[in-house]
């Protein structure tokens, strides 16, 4: 059985359609991130997921069971971290966690708890003295402490520096080594493509796209040619030129040219030979895989308007 | 699986929470609990010497000193400002910071957490009042009779019952926290100044009489003044202000229980948080 499936989901605000149509499931013990930018409808899905919200229309279930019928067992199953709810900052990090493991019926420890996510030495500080990503810490520990079967993370790294969101996955990573479900929502593409087992992209509404990372990137891009324009080309010149060597569709940002190929030995094979015959070399130039990042930019239509970080 | 707590001690436990939480921060403390204290100390050194006298002709056996009446009436203040305005201050602060919608996703019976709130509340009331009193007959000669109590006490509960409803119904009412905070005041500080907290007033047809007597503070203080005042014989049960009172306290119930709400209003809280947590993050 699915942990979650959603069918035809529909949430309308007078004439918004935040969700339009989105359909997906999610296998017991699976990762499952939903990907979009910020208005995509991630949040809204989830929030029905978690029976914070109605829908419109369509089919939903989690656990077996309808969230907009939850009631206190359902509730005692799911553990929730979302962005938006804050902790009582007044107390302890002892208190909050022995405060909110008082609701569930079968709660972790508090020394499990903390000691999962990493909160041990600051177990007698105040919630509000702590930093940012200690915080976190704590709505992780409250998300978890009631031993969901499911657990929902609503953008658990927005705001961290690198490594601060690299600790967050190991942490994540950990937490759910005991086969906890789990729907992320994110709009960083390489969380989605560290953490999760399937990505669903989310745009407008609707499902544009699903599969694993290294699925949906063989899929969608294929094999990235970078490198920049030689001088003696203008860059005028230059999409024309190298859409004629590589046989294929050329981006271009300031003199950085990026193509999408299929088959990357051919076309190399035919890039450098043409550069060769040219007496040019190109600076710059490498083959890598398409990151979920390339995914991205071309589902929403802007591939090569900034990207390539 | 070993199932879930009971209600009573859940109950319980969040009731112990609030008052940990209340006590953790001074300012609720001051302007709930001391600062009645410091307006009575203040009253009683101003005008602690003034008379009132009793209906008929001012005789010395019909004679009294203020400080009489001022103990009463800020002790019922205190109740008030611990249920009313501490209610409608707290409820939508911690909507704001989204810990509301954070207990709405717990398994914890969502009643639970509001009767430890209101419990709380009504707690911190009785503290207030009792500390009030004990000030008012150690220091001011407040005389205690006892034929009074049952009175008294009555009129606490149907008071901090009508108030906190009514706190919750403002909660309810505001947009967020800032506005809750001020709401509440507009309505509790002039409705004193009226409401014989602060000064009594004995021109009984006025205009601004007649406005008091249309909320339920005046009511609730002049009732709770009486069993407290020499004037009036025991046992100062006061059905028809109690009755008022709590019609009050029914109206703010039914306004709460249809417009309470978990989450907070627009996306403000989201926004901020997740830009406090860029900034640290960033630092």
């Amino acid at each position: 059985m699915a942990a979650i499936d959603v069918t035809d989901l529909h949430k309308h605000y007078g004439s918004n359609h935040a969700v339009d149509g989105v359909s997906f499931h999610v296998d017991q013990g699976e990762i499952y991130a939903l990907l979009g930018e910020n208005g995509a409808g991630k949040s809204t899905t989830v929030e029905i997921l978690e029976g914070h919200r109605e829908p419109s229309s369509g089919a939903v279930s989690v656990l077996g069971v309808n969230p907009a019928k939850a009631d206190r067992k359902f509730r005692d199953r799911i553990g929730i971290v979302l962005q938006s709810s804050g902790v009582e900052t007044e107390f302890t990090v002892r208190e909050v966690i022995d405060l909110y493991s008082s609701a569930y019926s079968n709660p972790r420890s508090l020394d499990e708890v903390v000691g999962l996510t990493g909160l041990d030495e600051k177990v007698d500080e105040r919630v509000g003295s702590l930093s940012g990503g200690q915080k976190r810490r704590v709505d992780l520990a409250l998300g978890i402490v009631g031993r969901p079967e499911m657990l929902f993370l609503d953008e658990p790294t927005t705001g961290f520096d690198p490594s601060a969101r690299r600790k967050s996955w190991d942490l994540i990573e950990a937490l759910i080594a005991d086969g906890t479900t789990v729907l992320l929502t994110t709009h960083y593409l390489d969380e989605a493509e560290h953490l999760a087992d399937r990505v669903g992209v989310l745009m407008q509404g609707r499902m544009v796209a699903e599969g694993a990372p290294a699925e949906l990137i063989n899929r969608l891009s294929g094999t990235i040619v970078s490198f920049d324009v030689p001088d003696s080309i203008s860059l005028d010149a230059a999409a024309g030129t190298f859409a004629e060597v590589l046989g294929a569709q050329v981006s271009m940002s300031g003199r950085l040219v990026e193509v999408r190929v299929d088959q990357p030995t051919v076309a190399v094979h035919r890039l450098t030979g043409w550069a060769i015959e040219q007496s040019l070399e190109l600076e710059g130039l490498s083959v890598r895989r398409a990151s979920l990042e390339d995914v991205f930019l071309e589902l929403t239509g802007e591939y090569g308007v900034g990207s390539g970080s | 699986m070993s199932g879930f707590a009971s209600n009573a001690s859940l109950v319980i436990r969040q009731t112990r929470y609030q008052l940990k939480f209340f006590t953790r921060v001074p300012i609720a403390l001051f302007f709930t609990l001391l600062l009645p204290i410091v307006m009575l100390i203040l009253f009683n050194a101003l005008f602690g010497n003034d008379s009132v006298c009793g209906d008929d002709a001012c005789t010395p056996g019909n004679r009294w000193p203020v400080s009489q009446f001022y103990t009463g009436g800020l002790a019922a203040y205190t109740a008030v400002s611990a249920t009313f305005t501490n209610l409608a201050n707290m409820v939508p602060l911690r909507r704001d910071e989204g810990v509301l919608k954070r207990w709405r996703g717990t398994p914890l019976p969502t009643w639970t957490y509001i009767a430890g709130f209101v419990l709380s509340a009504v707690v911190i009331a009785m503290v207030g009042v009792l500390l009030m009193l004990t000030m008012g007959v150690v220091l001011y000669d407040l005389s205690i009779d006892w034929a009074k109590m049952p009175a008294a006490v009555l009129t606490f509960i149907v008071g901090v019952a009508s108030f906190a409803a009514l706190g919750m119904a403002l909660a309810s009412l505001v947009k967020s926290a800032s506005s809750a905070s001020a709401a509440a005041n507009a309505v509790i500080l002039p409705l004193a100044f009226i409401s014989d907290v602060f000064v009594v007033s004995d021109r009984k047809n006025s205009f601004l009489n007649s406005v008091g007597n249309f909320f339920p503070l005046k009511p609730f203080v002049n009732a709770f003044q009486d069993c407290f005042s020499p004037i009036v014989d025991g046992p100062a049960f006061n059905p028809g202000s109690l009755a008022f009172v709590a019609a009050w306290g029914f109206v703010g119930l039914t306004i709460a229980l249809k417009k309470f709400r978990w989450e907070p209003s627009g996306s403000a809280p989201r926004g901020r948080r997740s830009r406090a947590a860029a900034v640290e993050a960033a630092g």
